[in-house]
């Protein structure tokens, strides 16, 4: 008698624990479908750490389209402006495993660069304009345009269309912090400044 | 005697100022050359308004402002304008800035020089403006223009003059030797900027105890005015605004504000000299003491030196001995920086040159770990933790950086002082500041762009829609719903087609025209060949990246030349 | 690139020269437990210093460090001296190397070296032996002040047959400490366990032979404190504290009693502890504020776990307790930085949203 009480109390207690284990793994499972308006939050946090290149190496239009791709499951390595320092944050916010950059979408770049039109061999034909997608170029029809330096967040997608070629991709200046590609930059060479310090005191004797 | 309020932190380190202050300020000989930078303030460089090869009088505007936070740059000297261009510069980056090279004839010629013989008869506005055109910026080490500091309006009405004459950094007697001979002149001085204010402002002068005869002569030169002078005690770093506001005045001034914002103007006390002698003399900022020490130098002492005279000039004249010289510094002992050469010129924020023997100071030891014993945030006067700093700037921890106050630290340098570990921790801080002022850029432009990429969204699904309703509209007008539509249905299908054909006929270019247009794009395409391989022979000493963009240039044009000629071949035997 | 330069002058203050002082302030503690304990306590200094610098100089070696830059800091020595002078004398030699590889590979290398280590590694070492092997650890000697006229402790080539595992030591050698004989006075009161106990009728204060080597280590303290080594705040709040909950539950001397401030504060590890261990600045709390609470919050755990843990002593684990709390301690104590209305180190600031 006691033997059975004690194999029934064992087995319940079993059936209660696996029923428990069971429930929650099923509310986890379902979260996302029972909490939807996550999804949007994901998006913009995952979108803060995107770089807004927009440039759309990651087979998408844009970041934010990116951003909605990732929160849906989509690899978190396609951003090569960003490079794996994006990859990384990306990997913690979504408690996901680090990847390398993928290839296939383009390689991290060190050197930052931005566009400059040629101005004297621009046509006016606006096509570059149309391919701006943060509306950096200026410019109108058949009259010369020009970039507007500190805008342009050096994404490329101008070169392509133009039909004289007269769009360079060349580095960012430094002047004083202003403009997207000279700040990284100069956060690049600060860390890299610091690393090599460190690297360096590390070495003495 | 005024209430002085204790400072938290400081430190006690040897003063070194007996040496340069044993001899009176001397004038030294003109150097050959002048070099004046144009950036020697807090906002972007001034624009040179003169040319290579233009003579100019000494007090002659060189340098225009150019945007906000500027101080326009003048000839120290009469000569011929040699040279624009970026020379190694006295700035804690050691980046190069644009300077103006002054060839001077040593006639020493000046300007008109409008000299004022009261300005109280002068509006404040007048004053303030009086002293911009004259160029001047904080001279104590800040560079910050003193008339935007001066501005009377936005903020609350100035109650506290602060004329800080602390001069705590040792090694510097430039501001002492500067009261000791000149003391009239700066009350002058100060009589200038009470007036600018009304005459309302408590007016102090804020001074170390250790300088007695600075005292004794500021004593005597005030003693019929309404300046009170509050000894204050010796500490590092008495001197900084914020600390010599609060043992004033007992007011801290809250993070991230500026003094005016509670009714203080703290400045200079050779500032306000600069400001005398621009107001009532009529003469810009050309020139300011200098303090040459250090136990390199046969002769230690201070010097009136004009502004971007080569620092190599003084040591010269103080009989420098460059066997026993191994580094030279721009500043004091502790807050100062390390110069790249001695070519730098002396700016208008350079208070002190000090060349020290080689045994003067020992070699710093190789860092050693940071044992967290405190002693850093004993001694700082902003009461932060610079161990806990240390810790995040080298994990480049931005959040835990700017909850760590780190841009309340005001690099004083008293951490390293103390620290037993020999970790240069103020460079850290440096870097941790660039670093995070780095990202936060980097942050806004990605939300700039971000926006600008959104709206750039909104604009076409716009224009999309509207494009759409256009042409809903004009299918509408052209098929009015209740008009007969007999025409259309008149003409049979073979009509139409007819129609469309002839329509297409009309529109398709001879085939004479299509190897005209080709004919044109090549040459065109080979101008651009052309041009694009000059510019890159004329780029071969410009750097990789540029080369290597232009060659892309190139190959690209040359390209699309053999494409063009492909179809052109393709065009005439097809 | 920035040219260094903060660090132009200098206060002439350096990590080694504080170690050096440290060291050579353990000597009145160390010449104190040698008089009361004979050669066990110098043997034991000499096994560690040897077995740390080993242990250091390997890890700092597989960690690919520079062996002798990192050796010179004199860290390793330090709390190999700590450790030597905490563990009783006559341990056998495995005990002491045991405690000793802890202390160094665990508690320190394995955290990255000098500097990164959250608890104090003397005390990691410590408190390893003692829970793993109670019966050799609270083998203390009988000070010399208790012992027979012609008894003596063991000479020195005694002493290290001993500890390399040769024989067993003399009976009535081996006695409780005063600590352990208050733990167990089994419901009589103080006076009576005074007056039964030689540990205490033969003391001038506090306990036989003890007294003096608190009062040994009492002196060290005073001298670093003298020269600067560290500030007054965590150690004379941790006597502070641990006095006061003598006080607090001294009761008027009754069986429930549990001794005195004055018993408390030479007894033990008291005052090696607050002036030695607790002052190590890698493991304990930082600012001002934060240290105060920090050498309070030890001294009451002493108490405790004194009185109604199943130790004895319990210098090790306050320490190792308080050593956790630490950077909790400095995340909230931290002074308000100048120009700030509230205190915000480490506490993220509320969002606006």
């Amino acid at each position: 008698m006691g033997e059975l009480s004690a194999v029934s109390a064992y087995l319940s207690t079993s059936a209660v624990l696996l029923g428990l284990t069971l429930m929650c793994g099923a509310l986890i499972g379902s979260a996302w479908a029972l909490f939807p308006a996550d999804r949007d939050r994901r998006i913009v946090h995952i979108d803060d750490l995107l770089p807004q290149t927009q440039c759309g190496q990651c087979g998408h239009p844009g970041c934010r389209p990116y951003a909605e791709a990732i929160a849906d499951g989509q690899p978190i390595n396609r951003c090569p402006p960003g490079g794996q320092a994006t990859i990384d944050a990306l990997a913690e916010l979504l408690g996901v495993e680090s990847l390398a950059l993928d290839p296939e979408h383009g390689t991290e770049n060190s050197e930052i660069s931005v566009a400059y039109i040629r101005e004297d061999e621009c046509i006016g034909c606006t096509k570059c304009i149309q391919a701006c997608p943060v509306d950096a170029i200026v410019g109108a029809a058949k009259l010369m345009h020009t970039v507007i330096v500190d805008q342009c967040t050096g994404c490329d997608l101008c070169v392509e269309p133009c039909p004289v070629d007269c769009i360079d991709m060349l580095p960012a200046p430094i002047n004083g912090g202003r403009g997207l590609a000279s700040s990284a930059l100069l956060a690049k060479s600060s860390i890299l400044a610091h690393r090599n310090a460190g690297q360096a005191q590390r070495e003495l004797p | 005697m005024s209430r002085i309020w204790e400072t938290p932190g400081g430190i006690h380190p040897p003063a070194n100022k007996r040496q340069s202050l044993s001899l009176p300020i001397d004038y030294p000989e003109l150097p050959e050359r002048l070099v004046v930078p144009l950036d020697q303030h807090g906002g972007r460089p001034c624009r040179a308004c003169v040319e290579v090869g233009q003579q100019v009088l000494k007090g002659e505007l060189i340098g225009v402002v150019d945007g906000p936070l500027g101080a326009a740059v003048h000839a120290p000297s009469s000569g011929t304008v040699t040279a624009i261009e970026p020379r190694p510069a006295g700035h804690l980056s050691g980046r190069p800035a644009r300077c103006i090279e002054i060839a001077i004839d040593g006639l020493e010629r000046w300007t008109s020089r409008q000299r004022v013989a009261d300005y109280c008869q002068m509006s404040a506005p007048q004053l303030v403006d009086r002293i911009a055109q004259s160029g001047i910026a904080g001279l104590g080490g800040g560079g910050f223009p003193t008339a935007t500091k001066l501005t009377t309006s936005g903020h609350p009405p100035i109650a506290t003059l602060i004329v800080n004459a602390t001069e705590c950094e040792p090694y510097v007697t430039a501001d002492e030797s500067l009261m000791r001979e000149r003391a009239d002149e700066i009350i002058q001085g100060i009589d200038i900027l009470a007036h600018i204010h009304g005459n309302r402002a408590r007016m102090v002068i804020g001074i170390e105890q250790s300088k007695p005869e600075a005292l004794a002569a500021l004593r005597t030169a005030c003693a019929k005015s309404a300046v009170e002078i509050v000894e204050i005690p010796r500490k590092y770093p008495s001197g900084g605004e914020r600390q010599l506001i609060y043992a004033l005045t007992g007011k801290q001034l809250p993070s991230g504000e500026i003094p005016a914002n509670i009714g203080v103007l703290c400045i200079n006390v050779a500032t306000v000299y600069a400001i005398k002698r621009a107001v009532i003399d009529g003469e810009p900022l050309i020139s300011r003491v200098v303090t040459v020490t250090g136990g390199a130098c046969a002769t230690q002492r201070n010097y009136q030196a004009l502004i971007g005279t080569p620092i190599k000039h003084l040591l010269r004249h103080s009989g420098v001995n460059n066997n026993r010289l191994n580094q030279l510094i721009m500043g004091g002992s502790i807050s100062g920086f390390k110069l790249p050469s001695d070519e730098v010129p002396v700016v208008k924020t350079s208070y002190c040159i000090l060349a020290p023997d080689i045994d003067e100071f020992a070699p710093a030891p190789p860092e050693r770990a940071c044992i967290r014993c405190g002693r850093c945030a004993e001694v700082c006067p902003a009461s932060l933790l610079p161990q806990q700093l240390l810790w995040h700037a080298k994990a480049a921890n931005h959040q835990q950086l700017e909850e760590h106050n780190l841009f309340d630290c005001i690099e004083c340098g008293a951490c390293s002082y103390v620290c037993p570990s020999h970790i240069p921790l103020v460079d850290y801080y440096r870097a941790g500041k660039v670093h995070l002022d780095a990202a936060r850029q980097v942050k806004s432009n990605a939300a700039q762009a971000r926006q600008r990429f959104e709206f750039h969204q909104l604009r076409l699904a716009r224009l999309e829609r509207e494009q759409s309703l256009r042409r809903a509209a004009r299918r509408s007008a052209a098929v009015p719903s209740n008009a007969p539509r007999a025409p259309v249905a008149r003409l049979s299908s073979a009509d139409i087609i007819a129609d469309a054909q002839n329509r297409a006929a009309s529109k398709q270019p001879t085939v004479e025209q299509t190897l005209d247009k080709l004919q044109r794009n090549i040459s065109m395409l080979q101008n651009r060949l052309e041009l694009a391989e000059q510019r890159l022979v004329a780029a071969s000493d410009d750097t990789l990246n540029k080369q290597n963009s232009l060659r892309a240039a190139v190959e690209g044009a040359r390209q699309k030349l053999q494409r063009a000629e492909q179809r052109l071949t393709e065009q005439a035997h097809g | 690139m920035m040219s260094p330069a903060s660090s132009l002058a200098h206060s002439g203050q350096s990590t080694d020269n504080i170690m050096h002082w440290v060291l050579l302030a353990t000597l009145p503690g160390g010449l104190a437990l040698t008089w009361q304990f004979g050669w066990g306590v110098p043997l034991n200094v000499l096994l560690c210093s040897l077995c740390a610098l080993a242990c250091e100089a390997m890890a700092l070696r597989l960690r690919g460090r520079p062996v002798g830059f990192h050796l010179r800091d004199c860290s390793a020595l330090v709390t190999a001296v700590f450790l030597g002078l905490a563990l009783p004398p006559l341990v056998p030699w495995w005990l002491v190397a045991i405690a000793c590889s802890c202390s160094i590979i665990i508690a320190k290398q394995l955290y990255g070296g000098l500097g990164n280590n959250p608890c104090n590694p003397a005390m990691v070492g410590y408190a390893t032996v003692l829970l793993c092997f109670p019966e050799e650890m609270s083998r203390w000697l009988t000070p010399q002040a208790l012992l027979p006229e012609d008894l003596y402790q063991p000479g020195l080539w005694q002493s290290i047959h001993l500890v390399i595992g040769g024989g067993d030591l003399i009976d009535g050698i081996t006695g409780a400490t005063p600590l352990e004989v208050l733990k167990h006075k089994t419901g009589l009161m103080i006076e009576q366990v005074y007056a039964s106990e030689p540990v205490f009728y033969r003391a001038s204060w506090a306990g036989a032979g003890w007294e003096w080597v608190n009062l040994g280590f009492l002196a060290g303290g005073l001298l670093l404190l003298r020269k600067g080594i560290f500030s007054w705040h965590a150690p004379l709040m941790m006597l502070v504290s641990l006095s006061l909950m003598a006080l607090f539950y001294w009761d008027a001397g009754s069986s429930a009693s549990h001794g005195s401030p004055l018993f408390h504060l030479f007894s033990g590890a008291s005052m090696m502890g607050a002036f030695f261990i607790l002052t190590d600045p890698v493991s304990s709390a930082t600012s001002i504020r934060g240290k105060l609470i920090y050498g309070a919050m030890i001294g009451v755990l002493v108490f405790t776990i004194r009185s109604w843990g199943d130790y004895p002593d319990a210098l090790a684990f306050a320490i190792l307790l308080a050593n956790f709390a630490a950077p909790t301690i400095d995340r909230y104590a931290a002074p308000r930085a100048f120009g700030h209305s509230a205190q915000r180190n480490g506490v993220p600031p509320k969002e606006d949203q």
